[in-house]
């Protein structure tokens, strides 16, 4: 690609900024366009109440991939964010802690924590056979070019030679099961299988008895194999930072309406505002539905990929309740030093399952499965002295709720704090103030359509090169000059930033005009 | 008192069943001096007419014929042996407010009964019928063959990659990621991207839940339909037909044919190990104590009861008895047999529809369908099942006395054991359930009830051996398909010992009334004897 093209790039999300940061180190023209005031996204900080902050959407994720970090020349957040372990909260104080390798709790027995390590270690070795694929475009399977034969190839080769005969029968043997039959096979614990399999599951409209749920399993412990999670608190702000160093133009509250398409061609956008901004290529960091349905419109596009690309499911599950407490929680069985770490009310998989079933039906449960933070106790910055913040993801609470989000919203609270007294006794009384995100606030607030985690369900048949649909998955669109960069495009959803990177990539090698 | 024989046949296979007898039939018919031993007084295992009640037949296991290869019917000259196949008439979900849809066998009939439902929807139904007859024609060109092991390097297994590569190119690139989204998807996600109304899409998906422990909207459930839409009866693909006589013509059909190559069956013969010395399978032993002596052993059960019952721990290597612990064979399903004093009425469909001759269903949407799958995760039978029910006595008179009817029901879901276990009051619960959902449709259904049979996953594995009752001896899911099935490295049909095969619905293609993975152990059996092949050959696309 010629250098010094204009690009314009629709959102400042995570995946936005590193696909930007890319192309401006590149010598091109970056301009980012973000309908809000902050960039970040879902990884932003949001201050939902006088003093007390909290990140957005996700609350932790694995530190980015190394040749992100290298490539973009990213600082390290500072302080530096200190790792976290997950804690499985069992209802009888039993908890259980799952660290990188080990694992602890007070009524583990020896065959479970030997298994543990030596199942870490099995599924590592999966998850880096499947590197390849996720650090690159994804491959057609026909017509390929030679880079995608390289991925192809390259990926064969891990699978037979980097695993052995042995490892690769067994990985094409767990690749499409479910984790709830897996991990049966091999744990007794029930809170260390209720953690694990909602690893498999978070974000998604899967049980852990659903089918291919260890695929998304090995997509999380990819993420793992770059570190511990940590918060998310200084990761938007040193993205933006590198993004401005490279010469990156950001505007903040620019909404954009349009994107202009000429003759099969993107020739810019129409903001919110009504300005008008050319540009040699535009690249959008929004879901497929948005992108696609709202921004280009049905006009421009083939009947059946807008069929197709409407048919996709994007429906999210996930809520998020903020808390300001004016005080530390306490939690039966826990020290407050453990209140740093991610804490799990998930105290085994039937549990996650039975809260898995109202959900298909419009509903949710009234055991829900609850993933809490409290970011204050790694970042005593994000609340005021002696008070805390807890952030808590609620899954299964569906976007199309039966019986009406604006009516229940309150009633989701209500069933939340119930769930969470059992772990930690009166927290009620401790708590100031509170927010609730269902998805359908996060769909008004944050642009995603449907309100979902990962910009749309991250299943096979929405996987790999046919992510978001096929026809456009090599983050090329059937608009020529126009690009896909988010969660919406491979690998697909979690702070990865490898949409942006590939995406960033593959205009570099073939965006050229 | 162990009493041993001196005559070495050429082939033992154990358990009559009609994959067990279509090896044997292979075999002999290759001139090998072939025994079959099976524990019942009669052959068939799941594929059987019994007479339950005075003069009233009933296939009380597998119940309808279509997936059965049409090249071994030719092969094995069925047609001379007995078996006369029937063409099933369509099918009907009834829906609660007193409608229904009829999935009529004639095209465009069918197309006009849509259209009553949903005008969008018979559009679409001329894409799905040719988007399904794509992946059917794919998918059965794979059936009689032998899957080949991804991780060997083998000339062999390298070139049925190569052939199965070239089946697959030989879609256009977008063919081909539509039919990794079939194979992968739920069948109701994937007839949402067809069909809108509700009676349609539950009445299209039912098919995929047949035996399996999965719900409408699991990942995979869209393959197991193809499973059940793939097979053909006189060249029409996608159609099911009756047996005459039941389901026990089939396999005394294969049976006829294999004695007549001097095959041998001996029924209440029960086998109780497969002798194994010095790494080499030397025949079986049965309860009885009497020791019979092959060269080769040929194990029709299913891969659990084979590794885990029949051969002893110190003769497996050790992963294999792992695998076959953790081998899933979880039975979902249940079964009435029912004798009824006459036709019973569907004051829903108009006087004389054809529409009772064909498959009938009572759960009209997807909902309902994936909360009667809810019940079966917690150990339940379903308080609203999903039923395939027939009447075959319609058009087949041999199988009731005149004006009488037998009428038989498959039911999902059933658990393998409900907690506390399964006990008579139980059985009996659960069989109300399936009747009290019939009656709501036939007001004088129950009046007409003479007998039924009400068997869960319980009645199967005792009479008929399916470990946990599971009706394909292995569930159909991914990691237990292809080169997986029964475990990976173990996909060719040989065992882990010399001398010892598997043939039965724990190989592949798996479950349901095939007789290909019966053939397909022949090929292999016949490849490494280096005996002509008398297996036939997949028809194609004709």
């Amino acid at each position: 690609m010629t250098k010094g093209k204009s690009v314009l790039i629709v959102g400042a999300g995570h995946n936005g900024l590193i696909c930007g940061t890319y192309l401006a180190r590149a010598g091109h023209k970056v301009t980012m366009l973000e309908a809000r005031d902050t960039v970040g996204g879902g990884i932003a900080m949001r201050q939902f109440s006088d003093g007390f902050s909290v990140p957005a959407l996700a609350q932790m994720h694995h530190p980015l991939h190394a040749k992100i970090v290298s490539e973009l020349k990213l600082a390290s957040p500072s302080p530096t964010p200190a790792p976290m372990e997950t804690i499985s909260l069992s209802p009888t104080g039993a908890h259980v802690t799952l660290g990188a390798e080990q694992v602890s709790g007070r009524e583990l027995n020896e065959k479970d924590r030997a298994a543990y390590s030596e199942f870490m270690k099995e599924y590592a070795s999966y998850a880096k056979a499947l590197g390849a694929l996720y650090l690159n475009t994804p491959p057609r399977l026909k017509d390929f070019d030679l880079a995608d034969a390289r991925t192809l190839t390259k990926l064969g080769l891990k699978l037979r030679f980097g695993l052995g005969r042995k490892d690769m029968r067994e990985f094409l043997r767990v690749g499409g099961m479910n984790i709830y039959d897996i991990l049966n096979e091999v744990f007794n614990s029930e809170p260390l299988k209720g953690a694990l399999a909602v690893q498999a599951v978070l974000g998604n409209h899967v049980g852990p008895r659903t089918p291919t749920t260890a695929l998304n399993y090995l997509y999380s412990r990819h993420q793992e194999l770059n570190g511990a999670p940590v918060l998310v608190s200084g990761t938007a702000g040193s993205l933006e930072t590198a993004a401005a160093a490279a010469g990156v133009d950001i505007k903040t509250n620019a909404a954009v309406k349009k994107i202009k398409v000429e003759n099969g061609r993107a020739t810019g956008v129409e903001l919110a505002s009504g300005e008008h901004i050319k540009a040699d290529l535009v690249v959008s960091n929004a879901d497929a539905k948005t992108t696609f349905l709202d921004l280009v419109g049905a006009s421009e596009l083939d009947a059946m990929f807008v069929h197709r690309i409407s048919k996709t499911r994007t429906y999210g599950d996930v809520s998020k309740i903020h808390i300001a407490l004016k005080a530390p929680p306490v939690f039966a069985g826990l020290e407050t030093a453990d209140l740093r770490h991610r804490l799990l009310i998930a105290p085994s998989m039937r549990y996650v399952e039975r809260a898995f079933n109202p959900s298909k039906y419009g509903e949710y449960s009234e055991d829900p499965v609850l993933d809490i933070s409290i970011p204050s106790m790694n970042d005593p910055s994000l609340a005021p002295q002696g008070h805390h913040v807890m952030c808590i993801n609620v899954s299964y609470t569906p976007y199309r709720l039966k019986a009406g989000w604006e009516q229940n919203r309150d009633a989701l609270y209500q069933t939340v704090i119930d769930t969470l007294s059992a772990y930690a006794p009166g927290i009620a009384d401790r708590i100031e103030d509170h927010e609730i995100l269902t998805p359908v606030d996060i769909e008004r607030e944050y642009g995603v359509t449907g309100g979902h985690w990962h910009h749309g369900e991250m299943s096979i048949d929405q996987g790999f090169m046919m992510r978001p649909v096929h026809g456009t998955a090599q983050y090329q669109t059937p608009v020529e000059g126009l690009f896909l960069c988010g969660a919406a495009a491979h690998p697909g959803g979690g702070i990865t930033g490898l949409p942006g990177r590939n995406a960033a990539r593959r205009i570099l090698a073939k965006g050229g005009v | 008192m162990t009493t041993v024989s001196s005559k070495v046949y050429d082939a033992i296979i154990i358990g009559a069943g009609h994959n067990g007898l279509t090896n044997a039939a292979f075999l002999a018919k290759a001139g090998l001096d072939v025994l079959v031993v099976e524990k019942n007084p009669h052959i068939g295992g799941a594929t059987v007419s019994r007479e339950l009640h005075d003069e009233f037949w009933y296939s009380n296991c597998s119940y309808v014929c279509s997936l059965f290869r049409p090249e071994i019917y030719q092969s094995l000259d069925l047609g001379r042996h007995g078996l006369n196949v029937v063409p099933l008439q369509g099918g009907v979900t009834f829906k609660q407010d007193g409608d229904y849809y009829g999935n009529y066998h004639h095209h465009q009939v069918r197309r006009r009964e849509i259209a009553r439902h949903s005008q969008r929807d018979a559009d679409a139904v001329i894409r799905f019928d040719a988007d399904l007859m794509k992946w059917c024609r794919l998918i059965r060109g794979m059936l009689l063959r032998t899957p080949p092991d991804p991780s060997s390097f083998k000339p062999r297994d390298a070139m049925e990659f190569a052939f199965l590569l070239k089946k697959f190119y030989d879609l256009s690139e977008e063919q081909l990621y539509e039919f990794i989204r079939f194979f992968t998807m739920s069948i109701a996600e994937y007839l949402e991207e067809y069909f809108e109304s509700d009676v349609v899409l539950a009445h299209y998906s039912g098919g995929s839940i047949i035996g399996t422990g999965l719900g409408v909207y699991s990942p995979g459930t869209a393959y197991v339909l193809l499973h059940h839409a793939m097979g053909d009866v006189d060249g029409n693909v996608g159609s099911w037909g009756f047996a005459r006589g039941g389901m026990g013509a089939v396999s005394g059909a294969i049976a006829s044919a294999y004695q007549s190559f001097g095959g041998e069956i001996r029924t209440n013969a029960e086998v109780a190990k497969i002798n194994v010395r010095n790494g080499v399978a030397k025949g079986v032993v049965l309860t009885n104590g009497e020791e019979i002596n092959a060269r080769k052993v040929v194990s029709n059960l299913d891969a659990k009861r084979t590794f885990l019952n029949v051969m002893d721990r110190e003769d497996l290597p050790s992963d294999l008895v792992k695998r076959a612990e953790n081998f899933k064979i979880r039975g979902s399903s249940g079964k009435l047999n029912i004798a009824l004093d006459g036709m019973p009425e569907f004051p829903a469909l108009p006087a004389g529809s054809p529409l009772t001759l064909g498959h009938m269903h009572f759960s009209d949407t997807l909902e309902r369908l994936e909360r009667a799958y809810d019940d079966w995760k917690e150990d339940r039978w379903s308080a609203d099942p999903y039923t395939d029910t027939l009447i075959p006595t319609q058009f087949d008179p041999t199988m009731s006395p005149a004006g009488k009817h037998m009428m038989t029901v498959f039911v999902q879901y059933c658990p393998v054991e409900p907690e506390g276990g399964w006990d008579d009051d139980k059985k009996q619960a659960f069989g109300k359930t399936v009747i009290d959902q019939i009656s709501e449709y036939s007001p004088n259904f129950r009046d007409l009830i003479v007998h039924a049979e009400i068997r869960t996953p319980n009645e199967l594995e005792a009479e008929v051996g399916l470990t946990e009752g599971n009706i394909f001896q292995g569930e159909l899911t991914l990691d237990q398909l292809l080169f997986n099935r029964p475990f990976p490295g173990y996909a060719q049909y040989r065992g882990p010992v010399k001398g010892m095969y598997m043939c039965g619905s724990s190989t592949h293609p798996g479950g349901g009334v095939m007789g290909a993975p019966g053939a397909n152990a022949a090929r292999e059996i016949l490849k490494d004897l280096k005996l002509r092949d008398t297996t036939p050959e997949d028809f194609g696309d004709d």
